[in-house]
């Protein structure tokens, strides 16, 4: 059996690994989806706090989103050096 | 019919005014600099005219500018502490400096200088220097050091906990101007991306469009939160740099 990565078009395979690095948006969306549940149950039980709990929650989902976003700057990057 | 779409088309930077060479460095106005020139007059403008009457009972344009600057003032207050109040003329301008350019760059065929990495770099790490000499001169060089090993913390480990202590304390400017530049060139990217499909789907491009519409709003939100987030985190830097530990 021939290996297929050898015989593959390099340019196929640098779209191939730039569709890859979209998986890294998964990890950012189970990381908002977590940080906006625990903010709407901490609401839920102490409504009094939702000013500092939306706050905390704004800040946590940057940091989340960062992750995601590290994943398309390296799209970019696998794009345009290559 | 065929669209040729080219969603990063809008970073590029192209020469608009050519100026010869200072001391080996290109002074050309690029649309880079012109759009930052503009942010900075844009802002420069809207709180000359807005703080020209400067009445007890403000009017429109003076509460707004007011709100901005309390506003400004309130991320100082809650991250840095009462005795940071003497860096807010700095805090002040790397906030709306910020704001003012994301937000030129929500005009059509406008560009964005916060999409790119070294312009939001070149801030962070101004930052950053700013507060590690702060740092240094409140506490001293040896109370600096002595931040990356935290007390109580085993012999064993206390390499790991130090080396992980520093590496992310000097992670701090790139993350900065990652996130930034990251942020703004993402969105910017996915409504070009989302246009492109508006004309080609005939009728149907009414429901991209929609969803452009409501993508505008959306960016024009995380224009505004980014420069939120960038001037907080520069003010928990400020306010570790000026905690004392005695």
């Amino acid at each position: 059996m021939e290996p297929i990565v050898a015989a593959a078009d390099p340019v196929a395979i640098k779209y191939i690994g730039m569709g890859l690095v979209a998986l890294g948006m998964a990890g950012a969306a189970i990381g908002v989806g977590i940080i906006f549940g625990n903010a709407a149950s901490g609401v839920a039980r102490n409504p009094g706090a939702q000013g500092q709990i939306q706050k905390m929650a704004i800040l946590g989902t940057v940091f989340a989103e960062f992750m995601g976003l590290l994943s398309f700057v390296l799209g970019i990057m696998i794009m345009i050096k290559l | 019919m065929a669209f040729t779409v080219d969603p990063l088309h809008q970073f590029q930077i192209t020469p608009v005014y050519p100026l010869p060479e200072i001391m080996g460095v290109d002074m050309t106005i690029t649309n880079s600099a012109m759009w930052m020139l503009l942010s900075v007059g844009v802002c420069f403008l809207f709180f000359a005219l807005a703080m020209r009457k400067k009445a007890v009972v403000p009017g429109r344009m003076q509460s707004l500018a007011e709100m901005i600057y309390q506003f400004a003032d309130g991320i100082l207050d809650e991250n840095a502490g009462h005795n940071a109040k003497k860096f807010f003329p700095f805090i002040l301008t790397l906030f709306l400096f910020i704001l003012f350019m994301n937000l030129c760059g929500m005009l059509p065929y406008s560009f964005t200088p916060t999409s790119h990495i070294i312009v939001t770099f070149g801030m962070a790490l101004f930052v950053f220097a700013c507060i590690t000499l702060i740092a240094i001169i409140k506490q001293g060089p040896v109370g600096f050091v002595k931040h990356f090993f935290p007390e109580g913390v085993p012999l064993l480990i206390l390499p790991l906990v130090a080396l992980i202590e520093i590496v992310s304390y000097f992670a701090r400017p790139f993350s900065l101007a990652i996130r930034l530049a990251a942020n703004m060139g993402a969105g910017h990217t996915l409504m070009k991306v989302i246009a492109a499909f508006v004309l080609p789907l005939g009728v149907f491009g009414i429901a991209p469009m929609a969803f452009l519409v409501f993508m505008t709003g959306f960016e024009i939100f995380v224009a505004i939160l980014q420069a939120y987030v960038f001037t907080m985190l520069a003010c928990i830097y400020l306010g570790e740099a000026l905690a004392d530990h005695h």
